[in-house]
């Protein structure tokens, strides 16, 4: 025995020898394995769980599913691990759980921010917009911080979340969402045909309603024997995967539908290898929607009390927990469904003091029932408020339309205005919902993808109905999927509880009185009266009403307040419900964890990040890196008490006076081959290409159709028919995009093909007067003479025994190589001319020494020195463009009258008249300091370094008619003053280009 | 996320394997350099925008690596069909009226 | 045509300097599946029009697969149907494909992409559902069966899936996304007993 107060001996399914202790708000108590957090707290009497979100009200539970909008509570495994807002009627027990009550200070009992119950005038419906409106400034500082400190669910967790979180692509047939009695006979039938099938449900047990059903009898089992027994069979078919705690949170298109399975939370000690939760991104080719009806409270006075709970959770606690909510209930209800709840719990012993029906004359064999057992009937009565406040202590009861007041003690009320189907999935595929006016129900109308709804969420009443539709439905499923033989048997249903309709929106006991708090939406603290408040304020549309009062917008969604919220204002209204409409389902179903849909996409695996193969050499080195998109490039090579600009200074000169040694191995490279490949070149790029002889090299410009700079590099034709081109670092991806795009659906009749080698070859720069000193030792087969090998020329043969396409080329200005060898062996071959290097004093450099000396030499970085509106005269490139070419991509954007007219921002340099002073780069240049704010700005600082080389700064700037003002004064204002500038040439050093053969 | 089918795997394959690349049937000139401006202005930044039936070409960047055409509703966001680059605006849609 | 290819990548034995394959030697294993690092083949990308690929394929030995998602296998050397134009030629027996498509007079482009690509298997019982943890294809065997070749997704990365066996598939990815692809193979494989 688990010795709890409120456990009924004999009742429940689990055993109440397994007990499981847990604490709640750090006072111990036993539950049994089985328990929901919830289940175990009743047990226990615990009723008051929780406080509520605006008036800090004393709340309790309310229902034992999904649906719970009160018993929100913080679940802390360790510092790490508190996950708040967790709802108690789903968190399974497990020994030792800890969770703690929220929303509260300084305890649960004793509140300090109740006082907002009292102050409520402030807080109705539209209060954000209209009592903080003035003074406007106070909004941000006082205004916001201070409701969002009083107002609130949980608390987040401040440390990184030690779990981890997997994930699954999933394909099947049939997916069937919800596993109650229409689920598991939908899956049954499709399983049975072969078709790859897949059941889900948000519960731990199956069995949807044959939970708390104790009337119900299928194939001559108990319903939720029968349920489990099924299920069991289901496991062990190959063809299907039975997912137990799986919510379908969000149905998209094409029936892709996402799923989270809480794997470990219900576990005592979740192994290391056990995710907490599985995402399944399910592709299905039908799904069958068996997600239920979900039970509506009354709306009257202070119906929110602890222990006032829905009928049908009651029952569940009773019947499948053994759990009774109270020793003394009151019902109220406007359906027959909370009279098996009476029935049941005055079976087991509860004195049921008496059951308020709003209905007039309801008969019915439940009915009848309940007075055979001597339980007080009462018709055409309302309970117009409920006592007590910490708990519910009394029901007030009063003829409907108005008379003399009774009021019954009590410790527990339990409430049913009906049940609403569960058209959220449905709602979320894009269906359209049907408003049935004669059972007050929104049921699914039009379908718009390939699923169907069976059981209560289609409106279907009645096992029987429910186990037919739903086993045809899922035969139907699987032969729509392609299932060609049946061979199952319908289960049948040999005893079922059936019950009538309901009531939607306001019961008597709900106002008009002003000052009455009967609420419709509990998490958001939403009453009757603001409904009507927002409707008297000129809300018409649903979705107004919505915003306005926040009904529905809580963590829950509404599931218990949409509908009655709905009929209020279509009251207050005078209209028909359909034409007030509802508003729309959107995903999440329930709340989703960030963990679940990031998954494992955490830390390593966030992004990829893209390593060069001579990357551990550089890291040896002791190497700083820096992203350059996804590329991890060396930035510098710092030695012992070098800072960045020492450690740049020195690999700058290095360069200049001996010879660097570079990973350029990011570049992207691309192998265009085949017999047209010139031709492919010459529309791709702007330069002319048919001449070029292979084994020579040139810098190429490649425009988009709109004339402006796209990507530019060295491009070596190794072959009449083969070239070797290389890309910008970040621009590689794209280009190959623009490239294929261009071949495949402009040129087509061109018989070239493009291939990827950005990682097939590593590469090497070797740059400085000594280059060629240090690769020449190490080549086979190539000439290395200036003669053989002039400046923009390429060779293939061997370095170090392997193969390498050899670049004589340069990005520096200096005599420079680039070195191409197979990736595996870049690093080898990089340690090989290292070591040649070390005899010459040559230096390893990083990315920030490859920008200062290209500045040095004015060479542009597209994407830096441009920014898509670059035209090549613009950068002072109009060499590079073919004058006697009659086609390529940008030829005729590149003559649009802006793109030549006068005045455009041209690719300059800048000298600072203080040749110490470094410009920002994005800086803004104007022409007279002193005039009015704003300035006319005429262009800005694009790359900007210390250049120790120039012993001076230099910069290069785009700026408007710039070649025309080479010699002139320019300005830069910035924060702490204005700095004088000298426009000038780009090439700050060897201006001749002499160095190149030096 | 969609399935679209490309016409060169034969099959529907999964959105994340696409790439959208902008609408289709918007022919490059052969004398592209004696384009007037009024001419490249419809060819290069002129787009239909419909609501509804839109002619798109799409890339299965990460499958076959081939550009396609696609009729899609933008409405609906449906696909109603896919055909080969360079094969001619399909005259009857699958599905759709009118 | 293809001249430039005719000069075929010399063999790694007489190299003067070490090859270090990326990612060389790594291996995890798992309750239902093994991640493992494939040694350095021989590869080749292969481009040419349909009427180039009865000569190409006498030359390689391999006949080119044409229909979409296949494969073809002879004598350790694989051709992976990845478009309408377009195969991966996988040499595992140490021979070089690139040399044998160098003699082909028909019209076609051969590009050695041996260092391009590392390859992964991933092999058992939970080999599909490790790669599904980050692949969106349908990869049960009616779907993708044993020889089923396929560019496409994993995670947030391109890669080349081919089906050895109903349990074994061998991913190609680019070497600078091999760690990526790696860990992402290893974290999935921790949950693919499910």
């Amino acid at each position: 025995m688990s010795g709890a107060s409120h456990r009924i001996s004999g009742a429940g399914r689990f055993s109440q020898a397994k007990t499981a202790r847990f604490s709640f708000d750090g006072q111990s108590y036993a539950g049994i394995e089985g328990d929901t957090l919830a289940s175990a707290l009743l047990a226990n009497g615990v009723h008051l769980v929780g406080r509520s979100f605006k008036y800090h009200r004393p709340r309790g539970i309310l229902s034992a599913g999904a649906e719970e909008p009160n018993a929100l509570v913080e679940i802390r495994r360790d510092a790490a691990r508190k996950t708040p807002n967790v709802r108690a009627t789903v968190q399974e027990l497990y020994d030792g759980l800890e969770a703690q009550s929220q929303n509260r200070w300084p305890s649960l009992s004793f509140d300090v921010g109740a006082v907002n119950d009292i102050a409520s005038p402030m807080f109705s419906a539209g209060f954000y917009y209209k009592t903080f409106m003035w003074p406007k400034a106070a909004w941000k500082s006082l205004y916001e911080p201070k409701i969002r400190a009083a107002a609130g669910l949980g608390v987040s967790p401040d440390q990184p979340d030690p779990d981890h979180y997997s994930s699954r692509y999933a394909h099947c047939d049939v997916l069937v969402l919800g596993g109650g009695a229409a689920g598991i006979a939908a899956a049954l039938a499709a399983a049975e045909t072969g078709v790859r099938v897949i059941l889900a449900d948000e519960q731990a047990e199956f069995g949807g309603s044959l939970r708390f059903e104790s009337g119900a009898k299928i194939d001559g089992q108990d319903g939720f024997a029968w349920a489990q027994a099924a299920v069991a069979k289901l496991t062990a078919m190959d063809n299907v995967r039975v997912l137990p705690r799986t919510t379908a949170f969000g149905y998209y298109a094409q029936n892709f539908v996402g799923l989270v399975e809480r794997v470990s939370d219900h576990l005592k000690a979740p192994g290391h290898d056990l995710a907490r939760e599985r995402l399944w991104q399910v592709r299905a080719k039908r799904v069958v929607l068996a997600s239920g009806a979900i039970e509506r409270h009354m709306v009257f006075a202070d119906n929110d009390r602890p222990g006032i709970m829905l009928a049908g959770a009651a029952r569940t606690y009773l019947n499948h927990y053994g759990v009774a909510v109270g020793r003394n209930v009151g019902v109220y209800t406007a359906n027959d469904s909370a009279y098996a709840a009476a029935i049941d719990l005055k079976k087991a012993g509860v004195n049921v003091a008496a059951i308020v029906d709003l209905r007039d004359n309801p008969t019915g064999p439940v009915i009848d029932e309940a007075r055979a057992l001597g339980i007080e009937v009462n018709f055409g009565r309302a309970v117009i408020r409920a006592g007590g406040k910490l708990r519910v202590s009394s029901m007030t009861v009063q003829p409907k339309n108005g008379g003399g007041e009774r009021t019954i003690p009590v410790d527990a009320i339990l409430m049913s205005a009906g049940w609403t189907p569960s058209v959220h999935l449905f709602s979320q595929s894009r269906g359209k919902v049907a408003f049935n006016d004669e059972t007050k129900r929104f049921v699914p109308g039009t379908y718009a993808q390939d699923c169907v709804s069976v059981g209560a969420c289609n409106g279907t009443d009645g096992l029987s109905a429910t186990v037919d539709e739903a086993y045809a439905a899922g035969a139907k499923a699987a032969r729509d999927a392609g299932a060609k033989t049946a061979k199952g048997t319908k289960p049948k249903v040999d005893a079922s509880e059936s019950w009538s309709r309901g009531m939607l929106g306001a019961a008597p006991g709900a106002g008009p009185d002003t000052t009455v708090k009967a609420f419709v939406d509990f998490q958001n603290d939403v009453t009757a009266k603001d409904i009507r408040q927002a409707v008297h304020e000129g809300m018409r549309s649903i979705e107004h009403v919505k915003r306005f009062t926040t009904n529905g917008m809580a963590t829950d969604q509404g599931k218990t307040s949409n509908m009655h919220g709905l009929a209020i204002a279509a009251e207050m209204l005078g209209k028909p419900i359909p034409e007030v409409g509802l508003t729309t389902f959107r995903a999440p179903y329930t709340p989703v964890t960030f963990g679940a849909i990031v998954s494992h996409a955490r830390g390593p695996l966030f992004d990829p990040t893209r390593k060069t193969a001579i990357h551990p050499w550089a890291e040896a080195q002791g190497a700083v890196f820096e992203d350059v998109g996804q590329w991890k490039r060396a930035w510098y090579f710092p030695k012992a008490g070098e800072d960045m600009h020492a450690a740049v200074d020195r690999e700058c000169v290095a360069v200049r006076k001996t010879a660097g040694l570079f990973d350029a191995s990011t570049l992207g490279k691309i192998e265009v081959v085949g017999p047209d490949a010139a031709k492919f070149m010459e529309l791709l790029y702007t330069n002319p290409w048919e001449k070029l002889e292979p084994g020579r090299c040139r810098y190429g410009i490649m425009l988009r159709e709109d004339g402006f700079i796209y990507d530019d590099g060295v491009v070596g034709r190794l072959a009449p028919d083969r070239f070797h081109v290389t890309t910008t670092t970040g621009g590689a991806p794209r280009v190959m995009n623009h490239m294929e795009d261009y071949l495949q659906t402009e040129f087509p009749h061109l018989n070239v093909w493009l291939t990827s080698i950005t990682e097939q070859w590593a590469v090497i720069a070797v740059q400085g007067p000594k280059s060629r000193d240090i690769i020449a030792p190490l080549v086979e087969g190539i000439d290395m003479s200036d003669e053989a090998l002039p400046h923009m020329s390429v060779r293939e043969g061997k370095i170090c025994g392997v193969p390498t396409r050899l670049f004589r080329m340069s990005f520096t200005g200096e005599r420079g190589f680039e070195v191409n060898v197979p990736a595996d062996y870049g690093q080898a071959v990089w340690e090989a001319l290292w070591a040649e290097g070390q005899k010459h004093g040559a230096a390893a450099y990083g990315t920030e020494a490859m920008h200062v000396l290209r500045a040095e030499k004015g060479y542009i970085i597209v994407g830096q020195d441009t920014d898509g509106t670059v035209t090549p005269n613009d950068a002072g490139l109009d060499w590079a463009v073919g004058k006697k070419k009659t086609d390529f991509v940008g030829i005729r954007g590149m003559a649009r009258p802006d793109l030549v007219a006068k005045g455009r921002k041209q690719l300059v340099g800048l000298k600072t008249k203080d040749p110490k002073v470094v410009l920002e780069e994005g800086a803004q240049i104007v022409e007279d300091p002193k005039q009015a704010i704003p300035m006319k700005m005429i262009g800005h600082v694009t790359s900007s370094y210390w250049s120790e080389n120039c012993g001076r700064s230099i910069a290069l700037a785009l700026v408007a008619g710039g070649r025309d003002r080479i010699g002139e004064t320019l300005y830069v204002p910035m924060p702490n003053g204005v700095i004088e500038v000298e426009v000038t040439g780009m090439v700050f050093f060897d201006e001749t280009g002499g160095r190149l053969n030096g | 996320m969609l399935l679209i089918r490309c016409p060169y795997c034969e099959e529907e394959r999964p959105e994340l394997e696409f790439r959208n690349a902008g609408e289709a049937h918007i022919a490059r000139s052969a004398n592209m350099a004696g384009e007037s401006d009024d001419d490249f202005e419809k060819f290069f930044f002129i787009r239909s925008n419909p609501k509804g039936i839109i002619y798109e070409r799409w890339r299965h960047m990460h499958g076959c690596a081939r550009f396609f055409n696609a009729v899609r509703d933008t409405v609906t966001d449906r696909f109603v069909m896919t055909y080969k680059a360079g094969e001619p605006k399909p005259s009857k849609l699958p599905g759709v009226g009118k | 045509m293809a001249k430039a290819a005719a000069r075929k990548t010399t063999p790694a034995a007489s190299s003067s300097v070490e090859r270090r394959p990326a990612l060389a030697g790594r291996s995890t294993t798992a309750a239902a599946v093994k991640v493992e690092v494939l040694p350095p083949v021989e590869r080749v990308s292969l481009r040419a029009p349909e009427a180039s690929a009865a000569a190409l394929s006498k030359a390689l030995g391999v006949t080119l697969p044409k229909k979409p998602k296949t494969s073809a296998s002879k004598g350790g050397r694989t051709a992976l149907w990845l478009g309408p134009d377009e195969w991966l030629v996988i040499d595992e027996a140490g021979n070089d494909p690139l040399a044998d498509c160098a003699g082909v007079a028909a019209l076609h482009s051969a590009v050695g992409i041996s260092h391009r690509n590392i390859a992964i298997s991933v092999t058992g019982a939970g080999a599909a559902a490790t790669i599904n943890a980050g692949c969106p294809q349908d990869l049960s065997l009616d779907a993708f069966p044993v020889g089923a070749a396929s560019r496409t997704i994993l995670g947030k990365t391109e890669i080349v899936l081919l089906r050895t066996a109903a349990d074994a598939f061998r991913v190609e990815c680019w070497r600078s996304f091999s760690d990526y692809v790696f860990t992402f193979l290893s974290e999935g494989s921790r949950d693919a007993a499910v």
